[in-house]
């Protein structure tokens, strides 16, 4: 088994509220986050697949295709966006880091066939990331 | 839908590795340069990586402020611009960053009750890096 990572960055604004919450707990939990005209990040996105090397290709997963894929799937739909107005999950979902990596894993999975998807990971800042595996 | 999420401190501290059960000369010989009397300092980089199920109301593992603040309190109050054999807990312990490390991960699980802690990692220079997962290593 052979771990391939490929990296993507895109940037796009967001802002954290919970119709859950009153205006004042939303405040409370979610800070400066809660300010409803949003802020932005460079997200980074790093997407680990896993697979046996084909021994005609040398490949674990066709690079090109991954690349098409996370472009179409996730980076034409979140980059310079304003995740919680434009992209539907965001709609009845908070666009947190967890929330974004989870997105991202849903819409990659059904889309990769050759290679098994390992780990979504997505940095908000260089200080913050979040690692999803997989809903099991 | 369990995910891990990962935050990284930075910290500035000095220390001396040096052995009570070993001799002078083994001392030199095990940790050479490290061994300087006088100490010697770093800057570290602290990654804590807590995990837990992702809440539906808040889409957070934990509250990033609430892990911050233990962070600030428990670790980096602690150690940031102190010498750290002075401290009681490398009184006898050698202040290598593996003991560092396992030292860390042992405080936040005493003291940061919101998600499971998964991992510590600390580097202590771009070169070389230490985790403990609470009952084994990877030495990079």
């Amino acid at each position: 088994m052979v771990y391939l990572t490929r990296k993507a960055e895109f940037s796009a604004s967001h802002y954290y509220h919970s119709p859950e919450f009153t205006p004042e707990e939303n405040r409370r939990v979610f800070g400066k986050c809660n300010n409803p005209n949003g802020h932005g990040h460079n997200y980074t996105l790093e997407v680990t697949v896993k697979g046996e090397v084909d021994p005609r290709s040398g490949f674990v997963v066709d690079l090109k295709q991954l690349k098409e894929i996370m472009h179409r799937e996730v980076l034409d739909a979140m980059d310079h966006r304003f995740l919680n107005k434009e992209v539907p999950e965001f709609m009845t979902k908070i666009p947190t880091t967890e929330n974004i990596a989870i997105a991202v894993w849903q819409r990659l999975r059904p889309k990769l066939q050759q290679a098994q998807l390992h780990r979504v990971r997505v940095y908000e800042t260089p200080d913050l990331f979040v690692d999803f595996y997989g809903e099991d | 839908m369990k995910a891990h999420l990962t935050r990284r401190y930075l910290f500035s501290a000095s220390h001396r590795l040096n052995s009570p059960e070993m001799s002078v000369d083994e001392n030199l010989a095990t940790y050479g340069k490290c061994n300087n009397p006088h100490g010697h300092g770093h800057n570290y980089a602290l990654e804590v990586t807590v995990s837990g199920p992702v809440d539906a109301t808040t889409g957070m593992v934990c509250n990033l402020v609430d892990l911050d603040d233990c962070v600030e309190r428990e670790v980096l109050s602690r150690y940031h611009l102190e010498n750290l054999n002075a401290r009681k807990e490398f009184a006898v312990t050698v202040p290598t960053t593996e003991n560092l490390c396992i030292e860390i991960f042992e405080i936040l699980q005493r003291s940061f009750p919101d998600a499971h802690l998964e991992r510590v990692r600390l580097e202590e220079t771009m070169m070389n890096s230490f985790e403990y997962t609470g009952n084994n290593w990877v030495r990079r």
